[in-house]
This record gives structure tokens, sequence and C-alpha cells, in this order.
């Protein structure tokens, strides 16, 4: 038996199908994965991302340990209920992990790291944070439901009292806060609208139950993953880890050079990484024969061999799309390369991610 | 628990085969065998007249998740293959054993019943695994 979130239970009652997910026992899908990914493209959808870990970090040197452990810029964030997308760096530009970091005081901000990174996460951000005083303490009491869809904002609210409700859709995109009980976040992993909203273990299951009763449809992690490769997002574990950087992973936009002045943890290997010629590119990746591009595939270029990091069928394309890591020299938007799918080298096209974004297919 | 026909043969690799009238046997994939795989996106059917030995892969059903090869488990020669299922795979989702058959097989011998299963014997076999 894996590790359970809150919302286990209600997941098997549902008639969810479990698979193993990083040591946690999770729903891959409740039926349909592709119904279920569809239902988010055109109304909402809900799923249980509790196995993620949230971490607050507290001290009067917060900001400042964040501008060192975070390659992005927390100073960014000028107002509290800001949030920052980040890759948080080995010293030699190895990604440790993608996270979200939310703003919510001056002397208080919150981390959202991935579920199999966990002890490594923050056995890392402890070991940085001494030097700057600054507590981080993972809130495991707490469940996490994301609502992904055109309606799913709407939804939510609609289950609020007035005032909080209003409150909930005033927040702008990547900003989150603290309504009664509900943390409440509009971000999300599916390249549609939606809140991601982290409460107490104990509500979870009764929030799952009103939003289902409003025809807001339960989803797995097989959704969640064709979604957020249509929306051209990366897969710690997948499109990135340790042994990658963020300039080969399509994260370049993540990492401020600016201002000159402000040392991070990894800078200087990716300063010397992008004075260098050659080098990988993420790139994405179309195929018109009928068959499944999937990660850990060869990509044959006209510079040499690339990989597929992460491959599926795009149920809103109805054909198969890639993320790639390709030699730069070949990774022109508009060019072919070819990939080797069970043997067959077939024909794929390279496109600018993401693929699919609020219901328009963008390639 | 998966749904298993009690009038049906089993193989060990998932697949069901059917007795008909005639002489051949309709050949498909379990339910157990379906759910597993997940939302069905491509099919890849055999070519009539094409011969294949037992255990010989003579199909690939491609899900969302991954591609998986269906085995023939007679020997036998191909006279009908599903070609219904080029436009509408996910028919091996919702009908595995009705409308979601995938070839029909004229069997070079007789069946041998120590290679397949009982619709008990394989249920148990699908629950553990």
């Amino acid at each position: 038996m894996g590790l359970r979130t809150p919302l286990y239970d209600l997941h098997v009652a549902l008639g969810a199908r479990i698979v193993d997910f990083g040591g946690w026992d999770m729903p891959v899908n409740y039926g349909s994965q592709i119904e279920e990914h569809h239902a988010v493209r055109r109304a909402a959808g809900l799923f249980d991302v509790s196995h993620m870990c949230v971490a607050d970090l507290h001290g009067p040197h917060v900001r400042e340990f964040l501008r060192a452990l975070l390659a992005n810029d927390i100073a960014r964030l000028a107002l509290p209920g800001k949030a920052l997308y980040s890759c948080m760096l080995r010293e030699d530009g190895g990604i440790i992990d993608d996270l979200i970091a939310y703003f919510l005081e001056p002397t208080w901000y919150r981390l959202v790291v991935n579920a199999g990174t966990r002890d490594k996460d923050l056995a890392w951000m402890r070991a940085q944070a001494v030097t700057f005083g600054v507590e981080v303490r993972e809130r495991a009491e707490l469940a996490m439901i994301a609502v992904q869809g055109p309606t799913a904002r709407a939804q939510l609210a609609s289950l609020l009292p007035p005032p909080d409700a209003a409150a909930a859709l005033a927040l702008e995109v990547f900003c989150g806060a603290q309504i009664g009980d509900w943390f409440i976040a509009r971000t999300g992993y599916t390249g549609e609208d939606g809140f991601e909203v982290t409460l107490p273990a104990a509500g979870a299951n009764a929030l799952w139950t009103q939003l289902n009763a409003k025809g807001v449809r339960s989803c797995g992690l097989g959704a969640r993953d064709t979604l957020r490769l249509e929306a051209g997002m990366n897969l710690y574990g997948s499109d990135m880890d340790e042994s990658t950087h963020p300039l080969e992973t399509g994260l370049a936009w993540t990492v401020a050079f600016e201002p000159a002045d402000r040392p991070f943890i990894g800078r200087g290997a990716l300063e010397s990484i992008r004075g260098a010629a050659g080098g990988n590119r993420a790139v994405g990746l179309l195929l018109d024969e009928r068959a499944v591009m999937r990660s850990h595939q060869r990509v044959a270029t006209s510079a040499g061999d690339g990989l597929v990091t992460s491959g599926t069928f795009s149920p809103t394309l109805a054909r198969s799309i890639a993320l790639a890591r390709v030699p730069a020299a070949a990774a022109g938007v508009g060019g072919t390369v070819q990939v080797d799918v069970r043997g067959k080298l077939l024909d794929a096209r390279i496109v600018r991610p993401p693929f699919v974004r609020h219901g328009r297919v963008l390639v | 628990m998966s749904n298993v026909p009690a009038d049906l043969k089993y193989a060990r690799s998932h697949e069901w085969l059917r007795q008909r009238a005639d002489g051949t046997v309709e050949i498909g994939i379990s339910d157990h065998a379906q759910a597993a795989l997940g939302d069905l996106v491509f099919v890849e059917v055999p070519e009539v007249g094409r011969n294949l030995a037992q255990g010989e892969a003579f199909a690939v059903v491609e899900s969302v998740k991954a591609a998986s090869d269906v085995y023939a488990p007679v020997a036998g020669t191909v006279v009908e293959v599903n070609t219904a299922l080029a436009q509408a795979p996910e028919t091996i989702n919702q009908d595995p054993y009705g409308n979601g058959w995938i070839m029909r097989l004229k069997p070079s011998g007789a069946l041998s019943a120590a290679d397949l299963l009982g619709a008990d014997a394989y249920g148990a076999l699908a629950d553990a695994g």
C-alpha cells in the first residue's frame, strides 16, 4: 500500500482506477481519460493534487533567501498574493525541482513542490535556509484540489458566501488569497482557467462531492498529463531533472539573469552555458501518422540525435504530440525531424508549444 | 472485478477466443486488458490471408497510455478483420467481447485445450494481475 491522500476512499467509491504515482496511490482515471480531458477543455473538471508538497517559509529574511534559492526572481512579486513559477537549481545548473512560490506576507512565502521530490526538496531548502534564519514548515495536514476549465471559477465561487465568491472571482491570473478556510489560487496545470484550492484535509471530501453535484467531472492523473502536455508544460522527472538545466528544457523564460547583481544558486553555471555554442533545446513535435510518440524515443535530426521527453495522444488534436530535446542547430520551428516509434522512423514537425491553450488549438 | 464471459476461452496474454459455428474463431482482447490499457486511440489489424503461428503478434492496440501487441492464441489463417476499429478504436473499450472483436481466424489444426484457459481460471488470473 502506498501513501494516500485524504480523498483516497472517495476516489475508490467513485470507481477510480488507482495506480502508483511516486509512492502515492492515485486515481489515473474514473472510466474514460479522454472524456475527462474533454470535460476540462469544454466545461470543468477537478483533480486531487493533495500529494503535492506545500511548504510554508517563515522569517524576516525569507525574501533574500528565496532570491538566492530560486532561478526566477522572487522580487518580481511586488504585492502579497502574487505567485511565481521557478526552478530550484543545483550549483551546476541541474534542476532539483520546479515549483510555484506565493508571496503571502513580507515574512511568509508558500512553496508548492512536486510529490516525488518532496524529501530532497525539503532537505535542500532547509540546508540553504540556515544562514538566512528561515524556517521551512511542511503543511502535510492540507489537501489540495484543482478545479480547471472554462466554467471552473464560476463553479467553485457558487459554493461560497457572496463576499467570498466575489473575492475569489476577483483574483487575477497567477494570484492567490486566503478566503475563509481555503487558500484559493488562480493557477493550474491544464492550460485552462481555474483555481487550485488548498484547504484543511477534513473539508476535502465535501468540496469534491459538492463540485461533482454541480456537474464538475472527477479527473485522474491520466487526463492531467494529456492536458499539461497540450499546454506545453513540463513534467518534472520526464522533461527535466537534475541532469538537465532550464536553458535546454524550454524554461529559459523562468531564469531571471537581470538584475545582474543578484546571485542565485546555479547562476554561474547557466551563464557559462548561455555563452557557449551548441547544446540542446526543447521543442514541440507533431506527428501526422497514426501512431503515438512516447518518452525516451530517439529523435533523428540533421544535427544529431535528440530525445522525446514526453509524448502522448492529444485528445484535442486527435493525433500524437510530444515535447523533445534536440540539438539547438536543428531546433527551428517548422523543421522536420524523425522519431523512432516502435522501430519505424516517422516524420514529425517542430512546433512551438503550447499546442492548446484556453480550448484553442495553437499549432 | 472485470467481466469474463463463461462461453469464451482465454489466453494468458489476455486475448479471448470464441468458437463459431462455421469452424472459424473470433478473437479480441479481454475486458481486463482494455481497462488496464485505458482509452484506445489506434488499432492496427492484420491483413486478411496472413498465416499466423500460435503466439505470434498479429495486432497492435494503442491507448493514450501505451502501445501493446496482441498475440494469436492459436495458429491459423486470418479470414476477416474488424475494419470498423480504424475509425472507432474505443469500441474495444465499450464492447470488448462484442463489436470490439479484432479478427476471425481459420485455425490450422484442432484447438489445444491445454494452451487456453476457461473463464474461471482466466478470471482468477486477471484479478491477481
